[in-house]
């Protein structure tokens, strides 16, 4: 007789929980799968097929094959994809376990995805596929984007399908886009302007919006209408649909093959193997505690100082990520994250710079522990914004390269080169509006994929490479973008000369793009990064970070009309134009690179640059030929080069002075020792006890970790629950300024107050 | 028997203390703070990031702003090499970054041969990739 059974009080609960979970009125985001990241438990049925299945050449040959499935399925979504982020490899392709663990990901695109797309998928079954209105069939497609059930953000949209054989599920596949536009306040998908997450456009919890292989027409529609690109969101949902219905003809031909018993044994095999490895690999790291923090410089609306902090602890076989002490969440603010996608952002520094020759899947992440303190940047309440969840997950990705850096020098086992901080922020144009053909559109440039690489231990980083988000990424093709849109980039491609991370290798750097507007009453511009005022990532080992990255504008000019008239006044750099200021009348002028949603005239220059990745070690240590090499490439002028590397050469010949510039470094060194303090010397004489007082601080300050600054020093919280923190609309703060300004003038004139009544 | 910890740091376990790769200065306990062995300079960023547009114009420029920002440098006492540069907020305290588990290294070192250059790594292997040589 079965003892469950008869237990009275088990039975109590098991009527109780199945109560609640008939009545209940919402399925809202989901903690229970929100905030886990493991692969599930082997189930029975796994365990039965392991046990059957254990010729591990059988498991690699049906792995090669899902992996060639995956790449097949990413190929037709880059071919066919209709969205920026489709074209340029803003995507992933998968493969998971019955119980939702993505356990093969396709080789490219965007890693993060690996970490963070099983949600949907558990969340599905756990509450659709027993749900009677709803079901899980042969044939059904779910849509998904909320980023409070899974993914990094509302403009990733997932097609999820289950795999069936003799109508028991298998597996899963799924394919996600970054798709850009999503119906948010702001076009193109990550609205900085959000203040509530209802400002953030589509919100899909998974839904079923295909059946019997067909998109349901009536769904679709409302999608459409929801969207300022409705033929791209119908165009991409067939695309994604389509790769996955490829991936399940993939593995339809595994099951005629091998059968579903292997199948299972092979996911669940690859899943367990990659966790036994990821264990072993941490274990050859040193025992430590690495401390490092990253200053988010601005709210995208405002400048503040932010804090990202994290301490990484490695004992044994367990590697322990603390965010304890990071800024709290800002409660009408877009730059925090969900917890996931901080981890997500976290398994992507491993898959791209640490571990890249294991499989992509969930399994890489799924050792990691993770201390976090809700209602935080890096782990937000529901009901907080994250449409820029980007900027936290950036500074998560950025701390985690740094610390894991310092593990790995001394390790004698090494998978990739240890390396310095990658750049971390899309600097790239986000677009909107009607184009040259009157069609409303809303989107981004894919420069955001052209992000400067870190200085590696050996060499320098590579110029505008890669984005962190995403390995085999490309930054498109200039002039297929201009047929679709009615802006040009009068200026792209071109190395910002003077932005590198010094270093004995220096950072790889970003190129300027200057963009102005030509064919279109109805269009505008706007950027959504940090880094204008303070860097955004740590150099490595005595080298630099990059440096900051403003947005630079003229307006009140037509350039077409002078590049038609004048052609030789415009100039090609953003140096020349602002400080030459070549164009008569115009308005020259800078702001922080969180630039909302801005309505652009024709001929009005907007400017950026990427940014470059950073240093790595002493930039006296840097060979003099690659200094030269770097003035010969307009990469840094001879003046800014003799300042920071001494080297002595001859200005018009280049040729280095080998024994000058010995003379200069050991003389510097000495210049070191003289102006250098020592360390408790300098704490004394430094530090202070509190932060800032006349700009805004949030988060932990010095190692005082129980408590976190609200934007005030005067405004100190619980670390563990800081509570709601609104921030004034920059508007109403400068209507303030100027009515403070407008009652002292007043005054001073010896006027009444403009309006006594209250 | 010596780790080589970072770019210009290592620990002698014997010793049980941080040194400087370049010159060999004894640094301090390797059970503490490395940097409490070093000097310390707050290194204006206009040093290290120059202004690419005229700073008396415009707001922004491209040089990071000296209220917001402090860089630390860290410098060798005896050999003045920068071992070390944090980014961080105006007066804050230098990160404790490296608390070694001394003993925990010992133990993990008693099982493998000293290395006296650093381990790079794998290298990218061009002739494994695409190429367009004919």
């Amino acid at each position: 007789m079965n003892n469950e059974t008869t237990n009275p009080a088990l039975e109590d609960q098991e009527l109780i929980e199945k109560f609640l979970k008939e009545t209940t009125l919402f399925l809202g985001p989901d903690p229970e799968i929100m905030r886990h990241h493991n692969i599930e438990p082997r189930t029975a049925d796994e365990e039965k097929c392991m046990g059957q299945f254990t010729d591990l050449n059988q498991i690699a040959s049906i792995r090669d094959r899902l992996q060639s499935a995956c790449e097949e399925g990413f190929e037709m979504v880059e071919q066919m994809g209709a969205a920026p982020g489709a074209k340029w490899g803003d995507i992933i392709t998968g493969i998971y376990s019955a119980s939702g663990d993505l356990t093969i990901g396709s080789a490219g695109g965007v890693l993060i995805f690996s970490a963070l797309v099983h949600h949907p998928i558990k969340f599905i079954i756990k509450n659709w596929v027993e749900e009677k209105t709803v079901g899980v069939n042969e044939g059904d497609g779910f849509i998904h984007n909320d980023s409070r059930y899974g993914n990094v953000h509302n403009t990733d949209q997932s097609m999820i399908i289950p795999v069936f054989h003799e109508g028991k599920l298998v597996c899963w596949v799924a394919s996600t886009v970054h798709e850009g536009e999503c119906g948010a306040i702001e076009p193109g998908g990550m609205p900085s302007m959000a203040e509530t997450s209802f400002d953030e456009g589509l919100k899909m919890s998974p839904f079923k919006i295909v059946e019997g292989y067909q998109i349901k027409k009536d769904l679709l529609t409302f999608l459409q209408n929801s969207v300022r690109e409705p033929k791209l969101q119908y165009e991409d949902i067939k695309v994604k649909l389509f790769a996955c219905m490829r991936l399940e003809k993939r593995i339809k031909e595994v099951l005629a093959t091998d059968g579903p018993d292997a199948l299972t044994a092979c996911l669940r095999y690859t899943n367990e193997s990659v966790v036994t490895e990821v264990r072993r690999r941490i274990s050859e790291w040193p025992d430590m505690t690495v401390r490092t923090q990253t200053i988010m410089d601005s709210t995208l609306r405002e400048n503040a100082l932010l804090k990202i902090n994290l301490a990484v602890t490695k004992k044994g076989d367990r590697l322990i990520f603390d965010f304890t002490g990071t800024s709290p969440e800002l409660t009408n603010r877009a730059i925090n994250t969900q917890l996931p996608g901080m981890k997500g952002m976290v398994g992507q520094a491993f898959m791209n710079h640490i571990w890249p020759d294991l499989p992509r899947g969930q399994a890489g992440l799924s050792p990691i522990e993770f201390v976090t303190q809700q209602g935080t940047l890096v782990d937000c309440s529901y009901s907080a914004p994250n449409s820029q969840s980007l900027m936290s997950i950036f500074h998560s990705f950025t701390v985690a390269q740094h610390a894991t850096a310092k593990f790995l020098y001394s390790c004698p086992d090494k998978y990739t080169r240890v390396l310095a901080p990658w750049h971390n922020m899309i600097n790239t144009f986000i677009w909107g509006g009607v184009n040259q053909h009157g069609e409303t559109l809303g989107n981004l440039c894919a420069d955001l994929n052209g992000m400067g690489g870190g200085a590696r231990m050996d060499r320098d980083g590579e110029h505008a490479l890669s984005p962190i988000f995403a390995t085999m990424a490309d930054i498109g093709e200039q002039e297929m973008n201009e047929e679709e849109v009615p802006f040009l980039q009068l200026v792209s491609k071109k190395m910002t000369t003077n932005t590198q991370a010094p270093g004995k290798y220096r950072g790889g750097m970003g190129y300027t793009m200057i963009s102005s507007t030509k064919d279109s009453d109805q269009w505008g511009f706007m950027t959504t990064t940090q880094g204008s005022k303070v860097p955004t990532i740590q150099g490595l080992f005595g080298g630099y970070a990059g440096g900051t990255y403003p947005m630079c504008r003229v307006s009140g000019v037509d350039v077409y009309d002078i590049l038609l008239k004048e052609p030789e006044r415009f100039k090609h750099s953003i140096a020349e134009i602002m400080n030459e200021q070549p164009f008569e009348g115009a308005r020259y002028h800078t702001q922080h690179m969180g630039l909302g949603f801005d309505i652009s005239k024709r001929g009005e220059l907007y400017m950026i640059s990427q940014g470059s990745g950073g240093g790595y070690g002493d930039p006296l240590e840097r060979d003099p030929t690659y200094v030269i090499m770097d003035i010969e490439e307009g990469l840094i002028t001879p003046d800014v080069a003799k300042k920071l590397y001494k080297v002595e050469f001859n200005e018009e010949t280049l040729v280095v002075d080998m024994a000058a510039t010995e003379k200069l470094r050991a003389d510097y060194r000495e210049t070191r020792k003289k102006q250098g303090v020592p360390y408790a010397e300098f704490v004394k004489s430094h530090v202070k006890d509190t932060p800032p007082e006349n700009i805004p601080f949030y988060g932990s300050w010095n190692n005082e970790l129980d408590y976190v600054y609200a934007g005030n020093i005067n405004d100190k919280r619980d670390a563990k629950n800081p509570g709601p923190i609104y921030v004034t609309h920059p508007k109403d703060v400068r209507i303030s300024e100027l009515e403070d300004e407008l009652a002292r003038v007043r005054e001073a004139a010896g006027l009444p107050p403009s309006n006594e009544r209250k | 028997m010596k780790v080589l910890m970072t770019e210009y740091l290592r620990i002698d376990l014997d010793t049980e203390n941080w040194e400087c790769r370049v010159c060999d200065h004894v640094v301090g306990s390797a059970r503490g703070n490395y940097k409490e062995g070093l000097l310390v300079y707050n290194r204006d960023p206009a040093d290290i990031h120059p202004s690419i547009i005229d700073p008396e114009k415009y707001r922004f420029t491209f040089c990071p702003d000296r209220e917001w920002v402090n860089i630390y440098e860290f410098y060798c006492p005896s050999c003045g090499t920068q071992v070390e540069v944090e980014y961080t907020f105006p007066n804050h305290m230098p990160l404790y970054d490296m608390e070694v588990d001394l003993d925990a290294l010992k133990e993990q070192w008693s099982h493998r041969e000293e290395i006296t250059e650093p381990v790079k790594g794998p290298n990218v292997l061009v002739d494994r990739c695409h190429t367009h040589k004919h």
